[in-house]
């Protein structure tokens, strides 16, 4: 009913009409999505301010303009912390490391043209589509598993027995689980951006005598520096939030030698019940998040302008 | 001699890749592999590669299991929280490609950017707002966070296809006295299907597989299926490693097909359309 009146209208007055159209129809989305996002945080902020653990019913409330930041400067007093927030940024950066590396090799490998190229890509595309907990749970206990897993019979072939190496190496194992599901990623990205090189700049070089490595090195890299920059922030902003895969493998130990921030914020919130301090903990994880997203916004934005002019 | 030398190369590169390519999926085959297996032969040294394929854990994990209520939690949430984005996003993306203002970058950008606020950051008040409004594991719970999820996404990759249609056919519906419904629903909407579908499709893939919202904000009644395999281990209870392969590739399946579809648009799509 109500667009229909305003389209009335617009033949009249079209500028005025289209402005308020355009707020009639983006604004219920856009409060929709302030309220789902903006506002749980915005609470998040209090409560980080607050004493309040669900165990102790009679604690809530703010904890006084004297002793308001007393969570974060728990938290920052706190060893534990800096072990967390270590294993968060080396987590996130060596799975960045590999899955560019790798990827960047499937991505070559997969950007010429041969019999069954679209087969290759659609299997390797393929872990990067299964849940994290289904990945973890069948490395867990179908690939890993010391005595009934797939690598128990290779390492027998080599002669080494019940060995369970995400006991060894509950960290590696991490990195390696979480790496093998991105890696698919971070190659679809660069894939596209050797695609999108034009064979032109291609033969002129080739015509310069150029080839192999120095090709890749002056021609091919330079072109693919923004789908990298784009792959690997996107990455890091969604690495950072990993929990799936330790919840199934490690549950963040031995000790907290596996725990990241969002399973920090998992056991004080829902182990600990300790609301005050969980969303103590949560905004140090949007600060972190919030860092690359605003460097991701900022390349996308020099992108932009480079693109225009 | 070179081409011939350059020829042998490329097939090696060739060989090389599709091997590569066999590896990553190898650990996907291999637990479809062994959801074919008898209990027995699944744990027996050395693994068999070749034998006859029962669907006897298929059965058990499937059909006498709780398997299946999750399913349906996962197909409802997923299924209503897309329609949600859809119904609040695509008004929006019109909003954004046909009357655009000075702020519809900044706006598109602030959009993307609730995208990437990491979900732990706002468990709990989240947490404590579902137990006042009595949302804690209820479909309308997930539904609602998980259409804010996929809010973004609808935007961003539907506002991209918009962008894309050719002008002259929208100016010809104006020109025809069009009013904004009729021009949505009768000119933009039918050219726009494909893109909705893979819109809908990378949006599927996302919802199916999201873990730390569900396992935190659901007990039992409205678990999707990302719960329910998370609490696989292995020799406890009656699942066994057959079995538990059998339930977690039947829980893959659907979004591996989704992904396989969507191929095409992937890229754009996780990109939020910085990478076309």
């Amino acid at each position: 009913m109500a667009s229909t009146s305003l389209s009335q209208k617009s033949a009249l007055a079209p500028n005025k009409v289209r402005k308020e159209a355009r707020k009639f129809l983006s604004a219920p989305g856009l409060i929709f999505l302030v309220i789902v996002t903006q506002v749980p945080f915005a609470i998040a902020i209090y409560f980080s301010f607050t004493n309040w653990n669900l165990l102790r019913p009679n604690s809530r409330g703010f904890l006084g303009w004297d002793r308001m930041w007393r969570n974060f400067r728990r938290i920052l007093a706190n060893p534990d912390f800096y072990t967390v927030l270590w294993n968060t940024v080396y987590l996130t950066i060596s799975i960045v490391i590999v899955t560019f590396l790798v990827g960047l090799l499937f991505a070559l490998l997969l950007n010429r043209p041969f019999l069954g190229r679209g087969v290759a890509r659609t299997l390797l595309i393929s872990p990067f589509l299964i849940m994290p907990v289904a990945a973890a749970v069948l490395w867990k206990n179908v690939l890993l598993d010391p005595s009934f897993g797939l690598s128990a019979y290779l390492l027998k072939l080599v002669g080494i027995n019940n060995f369970y190496l995400i006991e060894a190496f509950p960290m590696l194992s991490i990195i390696g689980i979480v790496s093998w599901q991105w890696t698919p990623f971070v190659m679809l990205i660069l894939l596209a951006g050797l695609q999108s090189l034009p064979e032109s700049t291609i033969e002129a070089a080739r015509i310069d005598g150029a080839s192999g490595i120095p090709m890749f090195r002056y021609i091919i890299l330079p072109h693919l520096r923004r789908f990298i920059e784009i792959a690997l922030l996107l990455e890091t902003i969604f690495i950072l939030n990993v929990f799936g895969v330790i919840f199934v493998t490690t549950t963040g130990g031995p000790g907290i030698r596996t725990t990241n921030l969002p399973y920090q914020i998992f056991l004080e919130a829902f182990s600990r019940w300790n609301v005050g301090r969980a969303s103590a903990y949560g905004i140090f994880a949007v600060i972190l998040a919030n860092i690359v997203v605003v460097i991701f916004l900022q390349v996308l934005r020099n992108q932009n302008q480079e693109a225009a002019a | 001699m070179t081409l011939n030398r350059r020829k042998l190369l490329g097939s090696l590169l060739s060989i090389l890749t599709l091997l590569l390519a066999f590896l990553m999926f190898f650990p996907i085959l291999w637990m479809a592999l062994t959801s074919l297996k008898t209990e027995a032969l699944a744990i027996s040294f050395p693994p068999r590669i070749l034998f006859t394929p029962t669907l006897e854990n298929w059965r058990v994990a499937i059909l006498d299991s709780p398997f299946l209520e999750f399913m349906w939690n996962t197909v409802i949430i997923t299924f209503f929280s897309i329609l949600l984005a859809l119904i609040l996003g695509i008004p929006t993306a019109y909003a954004m490609a046909f009357y655009a203002s000075k702020r519809t970058d900044s706006s598109m950008l602030w959009i993307m950017s609730t995208r990437m606020l990491p979900p732990a950051g706002v468990i709990v008040p989240i947490y404590i707002i579902f137990l006042r409004l009595n949302l804690l594991d209820t479909y309308l719970g997930l539904i609602i966070l998980y259409a804010g999820m996929n809010f973004p996404l609808v935007v961003w990759m539907v506002r991209s296809f918009m962008l894309e249609l050719p002008y002259e056919v929208l100016e010809a519906a104006r020109l025809d006295g069009a009013n904004l419904w009729q021009e949505f629903s009768q000119v933009i909407l039918p050219l726009l299907i494909p893109g909705l579908a893979a819109t809908a499709l990378l949006a599927i893939i996302f919802t199916w597989n999201e873990f730390f919202l569900a396992v935190n904000l659901t007990t039992r009644d409205a678990s999707p299926l990302s719960v329910y395999v998370s609490t696989f281990k292995a020799a406890q209870g009656n699942l066994f490693i057959a079995k538990m392969s059998a339930a977690a590739t039947a829980a893959v399946i659907p979004v591996l097909i989704a992904g396989w579809l969507a191929q095409r648009q992937l890229v754009t799509g996780l990109t939020m359309g910085a990478v076309k």
